[in-house]
């Protein structure tokens, strides 16, 4: 068969949906942190804002933006408040909602100066113990992000400097910042934001992926959260993102995402 | 009036007078110094605690245990605003002054007229942005009178200076960030012409403070840091805890990994109370944060415990560290009440502070040591406080380990009590404390959350505590540490309590009771049902009409109200800090408003 058969016969599949009001022409309502590159922003430059395009697209839906930034309650003012349809990036299965497939698995990273020495891969390299590090800190009591929890559970504590995730600047810029300027030698960030401004820092930086521990992961499958009474739009949103996950790949290579396969975590890890 | 040489004063009567005005302005200094007050008039309530003293205590005795039955509403008013009513109104000179929460409107509301009608009003407009930022819903927990002025705190940090007699802006000053997580909710506390304000927001990685504003022209006179080198703490050679563990150099630095003390909390947002005689401050620090414990090795000073400071220039006089490496979020600001008691014999000038690790401590407040550390609820965090050391020794099997799902921790997070005020009667000599009872389940670390993505994690949930009554009002003895009577309520008493001369306790419930009490057994007395559940503090006052008046917000709210303020799923039992767990039934017992009800006897 022909390509270009196929193609007929995805039009016609598609007219034929279009008809018989499967996929009704509607409105895919969004909500997205207005400045919180790379992720989203207002002005659509994010990569979510990219992929939530396609999904759209591809749903014959007209994509529809309701903008809240992410602090505290950010689920239950946005889905839970009936704000909006689904929310993009999140992790799993959260409590009160229910997620799509997975269309990214993306890792905690290790960031250093080239000029440095050799990237950090591991939280044994034993020059994490001699150097100031920087992680992102929850404003949330009794949190912490993974590899914090990583560096805590070696005792490495003393020598660690942690940016509050609220603040001016997203946290990777602020970061990304105090590795380019010496503040810090070595940080470990999410892997998209920190991939994101490690390009446009003024120094070169080296990115390397944080390894699974056996007590909690570094790495993380990220999927679009719906209501969990939403299952038809969940559905429909699978098979979008199924439909898409060539141009989704594309969109992900474009800003430097640190992927990893998608597929399950170990079984260990819940 | 003219003068003439017939009835001009002779200089007898001139000194005559001049005597008599000696002694009533003698008298009412006295007066003064005895209710403790920036208001002369015994009728009036200039501030949220009343008293400098923090006693709550109205010397108004016309309403009794034997006339209560017959109190009735007076009159009502709606605040326009339905998020949680923490706040005491004021009264001065005629006139009641009430602040909403969010977005801090204040009403003056004249007492001399028929069912008290507004006089003005103040709408300062706070950012928006401030209500996304503050933890545990928008509340504000009043205002403040002194010297012809009425000092507001708005939930964006702001301190604005009013004209009480007709609302007029004086000046307003800001002093934190609400982008770095900064926010505000404590009641002004003015001494001596300084406007006293502390920050909230301990977790977010904001540093604490307490910080004194000069009343005329709100300019910042000192600001004593919680956390950092002794600089900052203002801590020098009057610097004299009482016990080892609090003295040394710069443990606002050594205490601490690294510089995390920059980020370290000790906020300052409940509740300042002073001594005119020895010229302190009394005040707690919040918990530490935002670091998982495991992550900030040490004492983490000067977070979780009570600072005693100079009421003039802020210097630190002592500090006692109440929850050292606090674990559990048990902040030490409740209120410190300044009493005198007899121990071993001897009159003492102590502070009473029922604190939310579950312990009343009696303190002498010239020195700073513990007199007694009893506990008033359910604890099995800590096993007691050595009175020779003055450490709290923790439990070990409820302490934190990664990962590990920690069972059964009583007092929850919120505490044994959190900052709804007790109120103390001289007449009984009992401490009124309004509080919960609460435990919880809690995991020391959320393994999953991504920074940059939303944030939904799970790992608190609030639950009743033994017996299953999630409320208590408690008759304490300070000087026994013993209680003396208990009220069980279903709901957690999340308001303020008042006592009177009449010896009547009031206090409210979150499903919309307004109670009252007597204060000598805790018998019931007399209720009223208001349109919200209440949070907010009772006060009561003598009107122009020379009739004594009880009066409180209604507005259901605060940390345990936020499943309703708030809108909240309680499906996710982690929303609102693992409180949405054990509030689940609130939503069908009250709804979202903010009314003023105030009541006198017929």
């Amino acid at each position: 068969m022909s390509s270009r058969f196929l193609e007929h016969a995805r039009a016609c599949a598609l007219a034929l949906l279009a008809c018989c009001g499967r996929v009704e022409s509607r409105d895919l309502v969004v909500c997205a942190d207005p400045d919180n590159l790379p992720f989203s922003r207002q002005d659509g430059s994010g990569f979510e804002n990219q992929i939530a395009a396609l999904v759209a697209q591809d749903m014959g839906a007209r994509l529809v933006y309701r903008w809240q930034p992410l602090r505290r309650g950010v689920v239950r003012k946005t889905l839970g408040a009936r704000l909006c349809d689904v929310l993009m990036g999140v992790p799993a299965d959260p409590a009160g909602t229910a997620t799509s497939i997975p269309y990214y698995r993306s890792t905690y990273v290790f960031v250093t100066r080239t000029d440095w020495g050799a990237p950090v891969s591991s939280f044994d390299d034993m020059r994490i113990r001699a150097s100031r590090i920087g992680v992102p800190l929850i404003g949330t009591d009794n949190a912490a992000v993974p590899p914090a929890s990583a560096l805590a559970r070696r005792g490495i504590v003393e020598n660690v400097e942690g940016f509050p995730v609220y603040g001016a600047l997203p946290v990777a810029q602020r970061i990304i910042d105090a590795l380019a300027n010496g503040q810090v030698d070595i940080a470990v960030a999410w892997g998209p934001a920190a991939a994101y401004y490690a390009r446009r820092a003024s120094v070169r930086i080296d990115v390397a992926p944080a390894p699974d521990e056996t007590l909690s992961r570094e790495s993380f499958a990220i999927a679009i959260a719906v209501r969990d009474d939403a299952s038809d739009l969940r559905d429909a949103i699978n098979n979008a993102l199924r439909r898409e996950r060539s141009r989704i790949d594309a969109v992900l290579t474009e800003y430097d995402i640190p992927l990893l396969p998608l597929g399950r975590a170990p079984s260990s890890l819940r | 009036m003219t003068t003439t040489g017939a009835n001009r004063p002779t200089a007898r009567t001139i000194s005559r007078a001049a005597l008599c005005l000696i002694i009533v302005v003698g008298l009412a200094a006295l007066a003064q110094g005895a209710t403790n007050t920036p208001s002369s008039n015994v009728g009036d309530w200039p501030m949220a605690a009343r008293d400098y003293a923090n006693t709550r205590f109205s010397p108004l005795g016309d309403i009794s245990p034997t006339n209560v039955a017959t109190l009735k509403l007076a009159y009502t008013f709606s605040t326009g605003v339905v998020r949680g009513h923490e706040a005491a109104p004021i009264v001065v000179g005629g006139t009641m002054f009430i602040v909403t929460p969010y977005p801090n409107v204040v009403y003056a509301l004249d007492l001399s007229q028929p069912g008290a009608p507004l006089r003005w009003r103040f709408e300062p407009k706070p950012e928006a942005f401030a209500q996304g930022v503050a933890c545990c819903d928008v509340v504000n927990r009043g205002l403040a009178y002194a010297d012809g002025k009425v000092f507001l705190n708005t939930l964006d940090n702001q301190t604005i200076a009013l004209d009480a007699s007709n609302g007029k802006e004086l000046w307003r000053y800001r002093s934190g960030d609400i982008r770095a997580g900064e926010t505000r909710t404590m009641a002004p506390l003015v001494v001596k012409g300084r406007v006293l304000i502390g920050n909230s927001g301990g977790e977010y990685g904001v540093r604490g403070w307490l910080t004194a504003l000069d009343a005329s022209s709100g300019k910042e006179l000192w600001r004593a840091y919680s956390t950092g080198p002794d600089r900052d703490v203002l801590i020098g050679a009057d610097y004299k805890p009482f016990y080892a563990k609090d003295r040394g150099t710069n443990l606002g630095v050594s205490t601490w990994p690294s510089d995390a003390w920059k980020i370290g909390g000790g906020t300052v947002w409940g509740w300042i109370s002073y001594d005119a005689d020895l010229d302190l401050v009394y005040y707690g620090t919040s918990n530490p944060g935002p670091w998982n414990a495991e992550q900030r090795p040490g004492d983490n000073k000067f977070t979780s415990g009570l600072f005693a400071r100079d009421a003039s220039t802020g210097r630190a006089r002592w500090f006692y560290q109440l929850s050292p490496h606090d674990e559990f979020d048990y902040d030490a600001v409740n209120e410190s009440v300044l009493v005198e008691l007899v121990f071993d014999g001897k009159p003492r000038k102590v502070l009473v502070h029922p604190d939310r690790n579950g312990y009343v401590y009696v303190m002498d407040r010239s020195t700073g040591e513990v007199l007694s550390a009893t506990p008033f609820v359910s604890v099995n965090t800590s096993t007691g406080v050595d009175l020779e050391t003055g450490s709290l020794h923790y439990a070990s099997a409820k302490l934190q380990r990664t990962g590990i799902v920690v069972r059964d921790i009583c007092p929850a997070s919120p505490g044994g009590k959190d900052w709804q005020p007790s109120a103390y009667s001289p007449r009984t000599q009992l401490l009124y404390i309004p509080h919960q009872n609460l435990c919880q389940d809690q995991e020391a670390t959320q393994t999953s959350y991504i920074v940059g993505t939303p944030y939904v994690g799970s790992i608190v949930k609030i639950k009743p505590g033994p017996g299953g009554q999630r409320g208590l009002v408690t008759a304490w003895d300070p000087a026994s540490a013993k209680s003396r009577w208990v009220i069980e309520e279903d709901l957690p008493v999340w308001s303020g309590t008042l006592v009177t001369a009449g010896d009547v306790v009031f206090y409210g419930t979150m499903d919309g009771w307004f109670k009252a009490v007597d204060a000598k057994d805790g018998h019931f007395l007399w209720q009223f049902k208001t349109g919200s559940g209440i949070v907010g503090q009772p006060i009561s006052y003598r009107g122009p009409d020379g009739k004594q008046y009880i009066a409180v917000l209604s507005g259901v709210g605060g940390w345990a109200g936020a499943v309703v303020s708030g809108d909240l799923d309680t499906r996710d039992g982690s929303a609102a800090g693992g409180m949405a767990n054990v509030m689940g039934d609130l939503k069908q017992r009250t709804t979202k408003g903010g009314m003023l009800y105030v009541f006198a006897l017929p």
